[in-house]
């Protein structure tokens, strides 16, 4: 469905207004599909849930209601490390070393496949 | 480069923004408002198909819908997690929804009153959401995109066993047809009100526009979907019930007539007929629910407790 919907009478446009339901809510997960033998666990989505068993159930019911997966791993999301994204900058630039790609060195054609 | 510079060149290049990087505050406010919308919408969707369930007309048909109001739900899933990555959580889109403060798409705020309304959501709105869809597969903000893609794929099994089974209908009885063309007449003009106001009266389209959150204007999708579906009407052998509605070969589209924009916005602003009811309904099943939110955090908690003795 879509969603150009208006800003009608009562609708706060700014809806960055955050509010304290009062509620504890259940804590978030990460979850992993390996969608067939021989290849890895590959992230494809979040959810919510009490613990991980019913993280697990959710995720089935979620994330593989047509046969997309053999296998799921959930992890709690706030147990996923990561650089600040300033910290981006510190990655090896894939064109300042190129005598680390294959691609770098010309072989004679006479030589064959390489 | 300043950080609204080096977004703008991210959203150019056609790379994906992810929740991680700088955003400008007007793209995060947007966003979360249009996928919480998006999402309250495949919600609050489950209600008028739901309506159906227990009256399907055969088993097999029931499964079909039963799957169909399984997806919506997976669908509103996809896209609250796609808005938690912009810094809203799940709870707080509830009470939103709850308090009229968040919106959803109006088109729910009509009622199914025969089984050939089933067919003809299938068809007409789901229809409609795959052409709006299929713009924001390519979306700039990659959780969004990234859902959309999911989600696409399984709107295409919604709008073909909506037509698929008005195909049925349609080569049935004449009671039966007629039950398609009551369904096609009512849900016709609230289909195309979907892609939102004109681009004339839209205030939303040029800046989502720029930053590539919509990449098509309301009017071009509205249009888009005329085209589509006028030949699928045909085939049915039913009639769209606009006398405006006719070819024009040198624009190489149809043209067709005035939407009633006075009726979209009297829906707008919670004067549909079911807009009370599907708030009611949500609201009642969110309080219902509550207890077994609460006991499976209370074993969760316990177990923790014991695995850590």
């Amino acid at each position: 469905m879509t969603y150009d919907v208006p800003v009608g009478p009562g609708e706060s446009a700014d809806l960055q207004e955050h509010i304290d339901t009062g509620r504890e809510a259940w804590p978030m997960w990460e979850v992993f599909v390996r969608a067939r033998r021989g290849i890895s666990h590959v992230h494809i989505g979040s959810l919510h849930a009490a613990d991980s068993e019913t993280a697990l159930q959710n995720a089935r019911d979620v994330y593989t209601r047509r046969g997309e997966g053999v296998s799921i791993w959930v992890v709690p999301s706030e147990e996923v490390h990561a650089f600040e994204p300033d910290d981006a900058a510190d990655y090896v630039d894939a064109n300042e070393k190129v005598y680390r790609h294959a691609t770098a060195y010309e072989i004679p054609d006479e030589v064959g496949h390489m | 480069m300043t950080p609204e510079e080096k977004f703008q060149a991210i959203v150019e290049a056609e790379d994906k923004i992810e929740p991680t990087d700088w955003m400008p505050e007007g793209y995060r406010k947007t966003l979360i408002r249009q996928i919480a919308q998006h999402a309250h919408s495949e919600i609050i969707g489950m209600q008028p198909e739901g309506n159906w369930i227990t009256r399907a007309p055969t088993l097999h048909r029931k499964a079909i819908l039963m799957a169909k109001v399984q997806d919506e739900a997976g669908h509103g899933l996809y896209l609250y997690s796609a808005a938690e990555t912009l810094g809203v959580d799940r709870d707080e889109m509830q009470e939103l929804l709850h308090q009229g403060k968040h919106k959803y798409s109006s088109i729910f705020n009509y009622p199914t009153l025969t089984w050939a309304d089933i067919g003809t959501i299938g068809w007409l709105v789901d229809g409609a959401a795959i052409t709006n869809q299929v713009m924001l597969t390519r979306c700039s903000y990659g959780p969004y995109a990234r859902g959309m893609v999911r989600i696409c794929k399984e709107e295409s099994f919604h709008q073909r066993q909506g037509y698929e089974s008005l195909i049925r209908l349609c080569q049935g009885s004449e009671e039966q047809k007629a039950m398609a063309q009551d369904a096609l007449n009512r849900w016709w003009w609230p289909s195309l009100m979907m892609f939102g106001p004109p681009d004339s009266d839209s205030t939303h389209t040029e800046r989502s526009m720029q930053w590539k959150i919509k990449r098509v204007s309301n009017d071009d999708l509205r249009q888009q979907f005329v085209d589509m579906t006028v030949p699928q009407a045909g085939y049915l052998g039913i009639t769209i019930p606009d006398p405006e509605l006719k070819w024009n070969e040198e624009r190489g589209h149809y043209d067709f007539g005035e939407v009633d924009w006075d009726e979209f916005w009297q829906v707008v602003k919670g004067n549909g007929p079911m807009n009370r009811e599907r708030v009611e309904n949500k609201t009642r099943a969110w309080e219902e629910g509550a207890w077994v939110r609460e006991a499976a955090n209370a074993y969760a908690a316990k177990q923790s407790k014991k695995d850590a003795a």
